[in-house]
């Protein structure tokens, strides 16, 4: 049985950002102990920010130093901190891969990075496009990779990774998705996939606020009879490998849907796992392709490179098609 | 003078001798090592685990010890030398369980996870003063008084990530962190200032809000205890500037066809060569 999802019939725009910030300050607010790290990218008026003011003594802003940043925040953890470190997405791959590789993942430490505005969401170009970093996280050893669907899911993992053991990245999309997910109570479990939709013609998996186009390309195939499943593979890693078999067997029609480039992120795990089972039916991943993006906001770069609900039944129907 | 008697910096002398000789059969037993860096290092890690750190070689992991981290961690040998003299393990252990697969526990590089007082599992080079920052920033929030030392290479300040967590630590005045940096002025290919000059090394971790110490000679245990006199009683919640020690040292230190030589970097070493460095050693001792 499908969790049951909103997407239906509410609109309302979610913020994960904020709320990954607001939860982090209400568990702050419920004797959490933990550890805030930042480089010079939290307002402190945004909701983190209620941190800064409330907690200064645990907050500590490296300046635009993403590399000592991540560093440091392994050193608080080696002390026996959780460190939860807030990245500007896009420069925490690239500018700290050796310090996420070697300080927090190969020491082994309850650091969690926060990196927002993931994938083409920042808008500024591909300086600012973080859409190679689930495929250079996907080859760090001891590193747990999540990436929220909405805001609510996104509490879930947030107040889930205090008592998590060891590494773990969490991607979030810079602002607005509308929530997903109706029952706040829905139990949440790292590396168990969520179906958020049946469907049994086709199968789309999905993370992070690329979920919500799913559903709403589901939601238009429906109208042409095509029943269309939408699986919610929030961990990349672990991956549950055992949900997209069970669910690509299901269909025979599978596709990938991610703001991140084809080549390493979700589509690529998805596709070594099928691959590995010997599945036989049809695939397609759909994300960035590769090739630095063109400039636009991030609706404008989605549209133009379908990678939304226009372009996802664009691609499935023609996959059906072959 | 130092606050450290005579008498104990000619114990720490003798320690410092042996040091040097077990490092050489280690590393002549394992076949590999970082030779150069590791007898350079001798003076600066014997005083630190001998008279100055807070560590129990029973109880290396009691809550309030002092914290190490070796971010040249090429130069680990240096420090498994030291455990082994210090009864944690063996010579025969470490030897056995070198760098051999399932059972290792000591490998070129220090892991953490297999060999117990290692504090920070290192290797890449540019990594420790980032992570030693972030303990000091951690024991400034426990309220701890335990201390932070790091120690690093000349060679490796130039990596950019030493600068942006000079920065840090100067911004914070993290009086409970101290650095060392191992000056031995030779890196891989040649001599630091013909390969990337660090100098003027202490006018500029001073503009990075440090206290710089200098060491004429580091491979000098009167002087390196003088150093460590200077650095005041740990206090998490004292805003005051870390401390840079830099001490200048001779690669290879105590064996004359080591000294100054880039060659010995790394390697291994041959039993002709052993028994000549063994007998070096002896004779270069410190005559006070």
């Amino acid at each position: 049985m499908a969790v049951k999802t909103t997407f239906d019939f509410d609109q309302m725009l979610s913020n994960a950002r904020e709320a990954y910030g607001e939860e982090l300050f209400n568990m702050a607010n419920e004797g959490y102990d933990f550890m805030f790290t930042y480089s010079d990218n939290v307002a402190p008026s945004s909701s983190a920010g209620k941190l800064l003011k409330d907690y200064p003594e645990r907050c500590v802003n490296f300046g635009i130093a993403e590399p000592n940043q991540v560093g440091a925040s392994a050193g608080m953890a080696l002390a026996g901190e959780v460190v939860f470190a807030q990245v500007f997405g896009p420069f925490l791959p690239l500018r700290a891969a050796d310090q996420i590789h070697t300080d927090v993942a190969y020491n082994d430490v309850n650091v969690r990075l926060i990196g927002t505005h993931s994938g083409v969401t920042a808008g500024g170009g591909p300086t600012h496009n973080d859409v190679v970093d689930l495929a250079l996280y996907r080859a760090i050893p001891n590193l747990t990779i999540v990436v929220p669907a909405d805001a609510n899911q996104c509490r879930k993992v947030v107040r889930a990774s205090f008592d998590y053991e060891g590494p773990m990245v969490i991607r979030i999309d810079r602002a607005g998705s509308p929530n997903i997910y109706a029952d706040d109570d829905y139990e949440f479990e790292f590396g168990k996939a969520i179906e958020a939709l049946e469907g049994t013609d086709v199968t789309i998996f999905s993370c992070g606020s690329m979920l919500y186009e799913c559903l709403m390309a589901a939601k238009e195939m429906k109208k042409d009879g095509v029943s269309v499943g939408v699986i919610d593979m929030h961990t990349i890693k672990p991956l549950d490998e055992e949900a997209i078999i069970k669910y690509s067997k299901k269909t025979g029609v599978v596709v990938t849907v991610e703001d991140h480039s084809i080549n390493g992120g979700l589509g690529g795990a998805v596709a070594e796992v099928l691959m590995e089972e010997g599945y036989q039916g049809k695939f397609k991943r759909i994300g960035m392709p590769d090739e630095f993006a063109v400039l636009g906001t991030p609706d404008e770069v989605y549209k133009y490179y379908g990678v939304e609900r226009t372009g996802i039944v664009k691609t499935i129907n023609a996959l059906m098609e072959k | 003078m130092s606050k450290v008697s005579m008498e104990r910096i000619l114990e720490l002398d003798d320690k410092c001798l042996k040091i040097r000789k077990d490092l050489l059969n280690f590393i002549y037993r394992i076949g590999m090592g970082h030779l150069g860096g590791e007898l350079s290092l001798v003076e600066i890690a014997v005083a630190l685990y001998y008279e100055y750190m807070k560590f129990d070689p029973s109880n290396h992991d009691m809550e309030d010890r002092d914290r190490l981290v070796l971010s040249k961690a090429h130069c680990s040998e240096t420090l498994y030398t030291i455990y082994s003299d210090l009864g944690i393990y063996t010579m025969d252990y470490m030897v056995e369980h070198f760098e051999s697969l399932e059972t290792a526990k000591f490998g070129m590089h220090c892991n953490r996870k297999y060999c117990g007082p290692i504090e920070v599992s290192t290797g890449s080079l540019g990594h420790g003063l980032p992570v030693a920052v972030g303990l000091a920033l951690a024991a400034r929030k426990q309220n701890a008084s335990w201390r932070t030392y790091v120690i690093v290479g000349d060679g490796e300040l130039n990596e950019g990530t030493n600068w942006e967590a000079m920065m840090a630590a100067g911004h914070y005045q993290l009086g409970n962190l101290v650095a060392i940096v191992d000056k031995n002025q030779v890196q891989m290919t040649g001599p630091t200032e013909q390969v990337m000059n660090i100098d003027p090394l202490a006018d500029k971790v001073r503009a990075f809000g440090w206290e710089a110490i200098e060491v004429e000679d580091g491979n000098d245990m009167l002087q390196i205890c003088e150093a460590f006199d200077q650095i005041p009683p740990s206090d998490p919640q004292e805003r005051r500037k870390p401390i840079f020690i830099i001490a200048n040292t001779v690669k290879g230190k105590g064996v004359d066809f080591m000294e100054g030589n880039p060659k010995w970097h790394g390697g291994g070493i041959a039993k002709e060569q052993l028994d000549e460095a063994l007998a070096q050693v002896e004779k270069n001792r410190m005559v006070r």
